[in-house]
This record gives C-alpha cells, sequence and structure tokens, in this order.
C-alpha cells in the first residue's frame, strides 16, 4: 500500500533556500533578499506573484485607485490559504500607502495573515531570529534601517548553506522605489571562527611512566 | 404617449428609432409612482428616509421595509417595486461579501454602486428580462467618509449631497437643496430628513404612511442602523409641528 510520507518533499517541489527580509521605518519600508536559491536563479511560485500582480492591475483600474499594502497581502493570503496542499510559498509583502503609510505583512506557510514592524523568511531567515530580536528598534530612519536588513541577511547567507550570493534591497517610500545592491564580496562581515580542528596541535607533554619493577624475591 | 403602438415599447432589446429604450423609461415610471426616499449625505455621516406608503390598515407596523442594509456600514433605500428593491438588495449583499473575501476589508461604496451598476444595467439588454422598476439611493461611511450614490432603473449612478426619488421627489429636492448638507451633523440631519418627507407627503395628500429612518455616523458607530427610537420620535414629532405651523 502506498503511504503518504510527510517528511518526503511534494510531488514536483522543489527544494528552494534563500534569505528574504522586510522592515517598516518611519516613513517606507526596506525589503531584501540573497540571490540563490538552490534549485537556481528562478522562484518556483513566481506564478503566485504573476497571479496576484494581474489582481493588483484589474483593482486598480475598477477601483481608479491604486490597492493599499494591505490589499495587495489579503490576495497573496487567499492563494496562499486555499492552495495549501499545493504551495511552499513564504511570502512578505510590504509597501507604501496612503491609508496607513508604510507597512509589512507576513504570510507564513499555512496561509495565515500577519501585519509586523518586521518580517523574515527562507530557510536562512532561521538562524538569525535572535539576532533581529536583539537588534531592532523602533523610530529607526532609513539608513538604519537599510543596514539592518543588510546585516541581517549577510549573517542569514554565511550561516544557511542554501543562501548566498549577493543582496538586493528596495527601499519603497511614498513617492519613490529605490533599489539597493551589495555584491558579494562587500558583503558585512562578522565572526568567522576558527577552524579548531585544524589548528596546530600544541606538542604533547612526553608521558613516561615511572613504572618501577615489582620486587621479586 | 407616442411610444404606445409603435411596437417599440414591448422589449428592452430593441431601440426605437430616435435610439431610445422604452422599457427603461417605463421602468422610471415604476419609481414615480412609488412613495418618496431621500438621502442625505453630511458633515459626519448619511441619513436615508422613506415615505412608505402603507395601503392596508391590516398591515403590521414596520412590515416591508424599504430600507437594507447591504454591509455592516452601508444601506440602501429604493423607491418602486418592493420585491425588486429585495432582489438589488440581496445582490448587493452578495457584492459587499464579495469584497471582503476577496480582498479581507469592507468595501467602499463606490465599489458596490459600480457593480449594481452593472447589474441594473444587465437588465436593460435582453428581451427575456424586465429592467428593475426601481431608484436606489445607496448610502455609507466609508474609508473614505460619508458616501451617497443613487442608481437608476438604466444602470447609470451619480454621486450626491442629497438624493430624492419617488413621487415627491421635486419638492424634497427642492427641500434639499435649502440646507447646508456639508455642515450638517448626522443628528440635525435625521430631524431634516423627517421633516422633508411630512412635507412631500402632505403636499401629495396621499393615504396613511409610515416613516422609515436609517443612518451611518458617529452615534451608530459607524454602522448602518434604524434611527433610535428617542430620536426618531423627536424628529416626528417635529415634523409634524413643522407642518403645522407652515399650515398657519
Amino acid at each position: 500500500m502506498e503511504r503518504i510520507d510527510y517528511q518526503q518533499l511534494k510531488a514536483g517541489e522543489v527544494n528552494l533556500g534563500t534569505s528574504i527580509m522586510a522592515v517598516q521605518f518611519s516613513n517606507g519600508v526596506v525589503i531584501g533578499a540573497d540571490s540563490r536559491t538552490t534549485t537556481g536563479s528562478y522562484i518556483a511560485n513566481r506564478a503566485v506573484a504573476d497571479a496576484v500582480h494581474y489582481n493588483l492591475q484589474l483593482y486598480t483600474q475598477s477601483a481608479g485607485a491604486p490597492p493599499t499594502v494591505h490589499t495587495a497581502a489579503s490576495l497573496f493570503q487567499k492563494i496562499c490559504y486555499e492552495n495549501k496542499d499545493a504551495l511552499s510559498a513564504g511570502i512578505i509583502v510590504a509597501g507604501w500607502d496612503k491609508e496607513v503609510g508604510p507597512s509589512v505583512y507576513n504570510i507564513p506557510l499555512g496561509g495565515g495573515l500577519f501585519r509586523q514592524p518586521w518580517a523574515i523568511g527562507g530557510s536562512g531567515s532561521t538562524y538569525v531570529y535572535g539576532y533581529c530580536d536583539a537588534t531592532y528598534q523602533e523610530g529607526w530612519g532609513r539608513d538604519e534601517t537599510v543596514n539592518f536588513v543588510k546585516n541581517t541577511l549577510a549573517l542569514a547567507m554565511s550561516r544557511d548553506g542554501s543562501s548566498g550570493g549577493v543582496i538586493r534591497m528596495c527601499v519603497i517610500t511614498e513617492g519613490s522605489v529605490e533599489r539597493l545592491f551589495v555584491p558579494g564580496n562587500e558583503l558585512p562581515k562578522f565572526w568567522q571562527g576558527t577552524e579548531v580542528l585544524s589548528a596546530p596541535k600544541e606538542k604533547a607533554a612526553a608521558f613516561e611512566p615511572q613504572v618501577v619493577p615489582m620486587a621479586v624475591e | 404617449m407616442t411610444s404606445i403602438g409603435t411596437g417599440y415599447d414591448l422589449s428592452a432589446s430593441t431601440y426605437s428609432p430616435d435610439g431610445r429604450i422604452f422599457q427603461v423609461e417605463y421602468a422610471n415610471k415604476a419609481v414615480e409612482n412609488s412613495g418618496t426616499a431621500i438621502g442625505l449625505k453630511v458633515k459626519d455621516g448619511v441619513v436615508l428616509a422613506v415615505e412608505k406608503l402603507v395601503h392596508s390598515k391590516l398591515l403590521v407596523p414596520g412590515a416591508n421595509r424599504r430600507i437594507q442594509t447591504v454591509d455592516r456600514h452601508i444601506g440602501l433605500a429604493t423607491a418602486g417595486l418592493p420585491a425588486d428593491g429585495r432582489t438589488v438588495a440581496s445582490r448587493a449583499r452578495d457584492e459587499a461579501a464579495n469584497h471582503r473575501d476577496v480582498y479581507r476589508s469592507p468595501p467602499t461604496l463606490k465599489t458596490i454602486a459600480d457593480r449594481l451598476g452593472h447589474f441594473v444595467q444587465m437588465y436593460t439588454l435582453y428581451s427575456s428580462v424586465r429592467p428593475f422598476g426601481i431608484s436606489t439611493i445607496l448610502g455609507a461611511v466609508d474609508k473614505d467618509g460619508p458616501a451617497l450614490y443613487v442608481i437608476e432603473p438604466s444602470g447609470v449612478f451619480f454621486g450626491y449631497h442629497g438624493a430624492a426619488v419617488g413621487k415627491g421627489r421635486q419638492l424634497a429636492k427642492t427641500e434639499l437643496e435649502k440646507l447646508k448638507l456639508s455642515e450638517l451633523t448626522a443628528r440635525e440631519a435625521v430631524m431634516e430628513a423627517a421633516r422633508i418627507i411630512y412635507l412631500v407627503h402632505e403636499d401629495a395628500k396621499e393615504k396613511e404612511f409610515e416613516l422609515e429612518m436609517s443612518w451611518i455616523g458617529p452615534e451608530s458607530n459607524g454602522q448602518h442602523v434604524a434611527v433610535p427610537k428617542d430620536l426618531f420620535d423627536a424628529a416626528e414629532a417635529s415634523a409634524r409641528e413643522a407642518l403645522v405651523s407652515e399650515l398657519e
């Protein structure tokens, strides 16, 4: 009898690895990602993004005004929730709108929808929750937030084998979308350790047992 | 009527030679025979009021309501065939629910008016259907503030500060024009709405009627509800008083 193995990947599913992040600040959001997915340079669920993009354009035309970030996030959430058996996409939606200003929404695997001041995702994110919790503070401006995203992603990329390459970021504010690029050789560097096993061994002091022969009569 | 006997007024799917659709125009006649319905968009809310003509003393008070709720923040008043009003209200609720389902947020009134307008227009195209014999006043307070729209039997809709449909619409409109609608509060608008309905009813010398009023404003917490009894009674009393003093 064929058994369903929940540990295995779903049929046709590819093992994706990456690190993504979004943070809101006083007058905008910064979103960022590394350039690596283990299957290569494509993201298997780009289809979801395309479907939402279409719906957002439809919304813009029929409502006569651009959608809010919440609207965009809701459309993603609907697709993720209704197709949870087929999809494995953790999605972060972030942007600026007239109603609430900057906002970040996290849509984890089951298709929930959560508004958060910052969100991280992808396989690399698991390594840096502690860093984010310890570092993030409210009231940051653009530059501090860009640095936070850059540092977090660099840390995630260094720990996670499925993340790496370069960092791409966007700063989204009311009037602009600014693209930022950090090449792989200019990533911020943190403690990188020393290889303990390959360190030269200290010569152990020669152990000479002081064995005294048993007296034999 | 020039249209009668020409044959061009039998189907909504046939134009007359001068480009009119008589079935739609007849639908407007059905609206004109109905008790008046008005809507006031004011500073902080919207008030809907209806002159519901009571054709029998045996009717239970409050039966056959012509003001209906579409969504928590959207109300609708109709003039014309009551059954058509219920069909359109039902569709309006479906559209509002669909919007909430897809976008996870309450719809704006413009969205609902737009979708309902399309729905109503579809009934002006086919020989197998009859256009809706109602004009619909839609009122809401949405994310953009108070809003008021009227959808006609042809499917066209416009936004208004004050709207009146049905038998007494001409007089009601002149009364609405006298008001500084954008400066009134919802509470003040309730008083004016009751006064106008009583006034246009008196003018037409009709049979018995029942006043129906609902509002959406700060005092209703942004929700479409019937005007609370104490305010309703006060508005009705002062409307009667205004009539008496006008006659003197």
